[in-house]
């Protein structure tokens, strides 16, 4: 119950920022709708090329890349908030504070989800706005929307990890590129099948690729690899928590 | 005469030693775009079987982007060392010697050109290892670095100028984002003529950064086009020369000696 409490807290202060600072909140809003706007509207002619089957087009295509890119950009963007925190010393005197320190990670995970929830809905509704086609039932959505929350807590704890071993923003770098680098070695731009060469490779070992595959499929209605996908989400959520308690407990023995 | 070029020569032997002693400064701006052109050259390959497309090689057609996209990395470099040569009051210590403003910004953009060869040198090196074969030739290899110049000063002395009028290594640093816009919102991925959706299309015409990618793709993969490289040295001519001119009158300012 206290680290509910402790959660709560951590978790408002951490939204209070951002949707007060615009110079936090506005990049984390903005990108992905550029990302949507560049990638859907660019190379829309992507889905002329021969073997490219996904039947609701390329902007729904993308759009499901730009959600769990937002979802994970929304966890590393709430890890360098954590960094900044124990730069500035607050978060030294937070671990003083609080009565039960699982409830800070706990915290800063429902902020990430919070602040990415708001970047999804914006995204969703100019998706919809532009005609994006939707061909997956109620529940395909779900499973869909599910799968970018697995990915955004993920991402929050690899970042929070991360940021409470190093303790600055100097680890922002370390946070941010390997996420960019498995986001990106997915089949950002066309179906798995339509990959060729080393990038082949490396998509079909990427767990991300299964996560990607599976909620194209939701919002297609056309679900594929949903075991798989909720199994890779899964394990790599679990893995990271176990990351960041380690994290957490080494940011407590330097004091 | 000689008294300028040993100043010049002082402050960009300062401005490289400084950019080469920051690993991030160099690291970032050659590693960065070959990550994105492995990504986009291996996710795009598929592109290349739309009809008209130009090239069979896609990494070739994506080659042109790290040029542009290290040019953009020079602006922040050049920015950010500056602001925080005002920053710490260096410029106001040398505004007390009888060093010429000119010298400094000169010096500045020597050591920023430094770079950019370097990274056209690892760039096109790339190119050539993964079987990238410049149909310009020899002389191609020429033009292309005289552009990759032009493209670093035009885009260094920019951020020169955002240096000197903001005086805030932060605010270089926001540039950023916008740069990133132009770049995305161009024909990078795809060419113009390829591009469905009319309103991005418009865009990218109307983005001075498309020519200047179409200008280093043409020596790259069409061999000589007239059309192209007009367009692509004449735009990066007139951002070199306004964003000097900007730098100029900035500095002048910044380094009112009363």
């Amino acid at each position: 119950m206290r680290s509910f409490s402790v959660a709560r807290a951590v978790a408002w202060r951490t939204l209070h920022n951002v949707f007060t600072n615009p110079s936090l909140f506005v990049p984390s809003l903005v990108f992905p709708l550029f990302f949507f706007t560049a990638f859907a509207g660019g190379l829309s002619r992507v889905q002329d090329v021969p073997g490219f089957d996904y039947k609701e087009g390329y902007t729904a295509f993308q759009f499901v890349f730009v959600l769990l890119q937002s979802a994970a950009f929304g966890g590393v963007f709430t890890g360098f908030g954590i960094a900044r925190d124990f730069e500035s010393g607050f978060a030294r005197r937070l671990l003083l504070a609080a009565p039960n320190r699982s409830g800070i990670l706990l915290g800063y995970a429902i902020a990430a989800l919070g602040r990415w929830l708001v970047t999804a809905t914006f995204l969703t509704g100019i998706a919809l706005a532009v005609g994006m086609n939707v061909g997956g039932s109620g529940a395909d959505i779900v499973g869909l929307y599910t799968l970018a929350v697995i990915v955004n807590a993920a991402a929050v704890l690899w970042a929070a990890g991360v940021a409470m071993r190093l303790r600055t923003m100097q680890a922002g770098p370390v946070m941010q590129l390997p996420v960019f680098v498995v986001l990106f070695f997915a089949p950002v731009y066309v179906p798995l099948s339509l990959l060729q060469g080393w990038i082949h490779a490396v998509a079909v070992v990427n767990p991300l690729t299964r996560v990607l595959e599976a909620a194209r499929g939701f919002l297609a209605g056309t679900p594929t690899e949903v075991g798989a996908a909720f199994g890779a989400a899964l394990l790599l959520a679990i893995a990271f928590s176990l990351w960041a308690f380690r994290g957490l407990r080494k940011a407590e023995a330097a004091g | 005469m000689s008294v300028f070029a040993d100043q010049v020569f002082l402050l960009a032997r300062r401005s490289v030693v400084r950019t080469i002693r920051q690993p991030a400064n160099v690291i970032g701006p050659l590693v960065f775009p070959m990550l994105l052109l492995a990504v986009n050259s291996g996710g795009l390959k598929a592109e290349t079987r739309l009809p008209g497309f130009p090239t069979n090689s896609f990494v070739a057609f994506a080659l042109a982007v790290p040029f542009i996209q290290g040019a953009l990395f020079a602006t922040m470099n050049a920015g950010t060392d500056l602001a925080r040569d005002i920053q710490t009051g260096f410029l106001n210590r040398l505004s007390l010697t009888p060093m010429r403003g000119i010298a400094l910004l000169a010096g500045q953009l020597g050591g920023v050109v430094t770079l950019g060869i370097v990274q056209a040198i690892v760039y096109l090196s790339v190119g050539l290892a993964v079987g990238v074969r410049l149909e310009s030739g020899v002389l191609g290899v020429l033009v292309l670095f005289a552009f990759a110049i032009l493209v670093s000063l035009g885009f260094g002395a920019l951020g020169a100028f955002a240096a000197l009028r903001t005086g805030s290594g932060e605010a270089v640093q926001s540039l950023f984002p916008a740069f990133f816009v132009f770049l995305f919102l161009s024909s990078m991925n795809i060419p113009r003529n390829l591009i469905a959706t009319t309103w991005f299309r418009d865009v990218a015409t109307a983005n001075p950064v498309s020519y200047l990618l179409e200008c280093v793709r043409s020596l790259i993969i069409t061999g000589w086009n007239g059309e192209a490289l007009v367009l692509g040295f004449g735009i990066a001519a007139a951002i070199a020369v306004s964003s000097l001119a900007l730098a100029s009158w900035a500095l002048r300012v910044r380094m009112a000696r009363t």
